[in-house]
């Protein structure tokens, strides 16, 4: 039965390969770290791509928050403390500190 | 009257912070720029603890939460660096001014609720922050000669004009 199940599963992968053709390159998951410091967000790293991480990491001794306009991600960041947002849109995505509003970045994320 | 009254103590603020400095023609020290700094952290500390009795609005309610938050992290760097370099903060004539100045403040909000409350408090934010920041920029970190208070100073500037924007959106949105 489970033989059967893995071979049913096979052929919907197969079939999906052909009706959606070979994914895209560049999508494979990588971590990409944004250190924020002294109130401002680290610049944002070159070729963010679908499937890839962003870490935030804050160096501050204040709480921030990663927030993106669009609504998409929100991240609380006490100081000191990690957060992640895992990219899953090609898009391009404004964000800010809801506690410091002149704290700003963009985030742009190919496929 | 309250717009009277916020002029005032910006005014006074100013003053103090001049004054400090004309004191025979003496710069203040890092102890006493220290005691300046932390004081005026202080007095918006005591403000904010008011105000999360007494805000209506939500998002006066978590403006007040950041500024005991921030305040307290700027503040106690102040005294980790302090008992860093082996420094005794020292008492002087602008950081009582402010301090009384805060307190007269403080009374006045009291007598104020609701909404009139928020915007009052948003209010004053506003002009607190500016009357530190203006002492901040002309007299409190040029005459720092310590650099590490002089940076930790430039990073209180750096988050204090961040609170004043945050307070100028809370005084639109409770237009
Ligand atoms: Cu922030």
């Amino acid at each position: 039965m489970t033989v059967r199940l893995n071979i049913l599963a096979g052929g919907a992968l197969a079939l999906s390969v052909l009706a959606f053709g070979i994914p895209s390159p560049g999508a494979e998951p990588r971590v990409h770290e944004i250190v924020i410091d002294k109130l401002a967000f680290g610049p944002a790293p070159e070729a963010l791509h679908v499937n890839n991480t962003v870490e935030w990491v804050n160096a501050d001794i204040f709480r921030h928050t990663v927030t993106a306009t669009n609504g998409s991600f929100d991240v609380d960041l006490p100081a000191g403390a990690k957060g992640r947002t895992i990219l899953k849109r090609a898009s391009v995505v404004d964000y800010f500190c809801r506690f410091h509003p002149g704290m700003k970045g963009r985030l742009e994320v190919a496929p | 009257m309250f717009r009277f009254g916020t002029w005032l103590f910006v005014s006074i603020l100013c003053f103090a912070a001049a004054s400090a400095m004309a004191q025979g023609h003496k710069p203040p020290t890092d102890a006493q720029i220290a005691d300046i700094a932390y004081t005026a952290g202080q007095i918006d500390i005591e403000q904010a603890i008011d105000a999360l009795k007494k805000a209506h609005n939500k998002a006066v309610h978590s403006y007040a939460e950041e500024m005991i938050r921030d305040h307290l992290a700027v503040n106690n760097k102040i005294l980790t660096l302090l008992d860093k370099l082996n420094v005794e903060m020292e008492d002087n004539d602008t950081s009582k001014t402010m301090y009384q100045e805060a307190h007269l403040k403080r009374d006045e909000l009291r007598a104020l609720s609701g909404t009139a409350f928020d915007k009052a408090y948003a209010e004053n934010e506003v002009a607190y922050h500016e009357a530190v920041n203006g002492a901040l920029e002309s007299t409190l970190i040029p005459s720092a000669q310590n650099p590490q208070l002089k940076s930790l100073l430039e990073t209180g500037l750096k988050l204090f004009k961040e609170h004043l924007k945050h307070a100028e959106h809370l005084v639109d949105e409770l237009k």
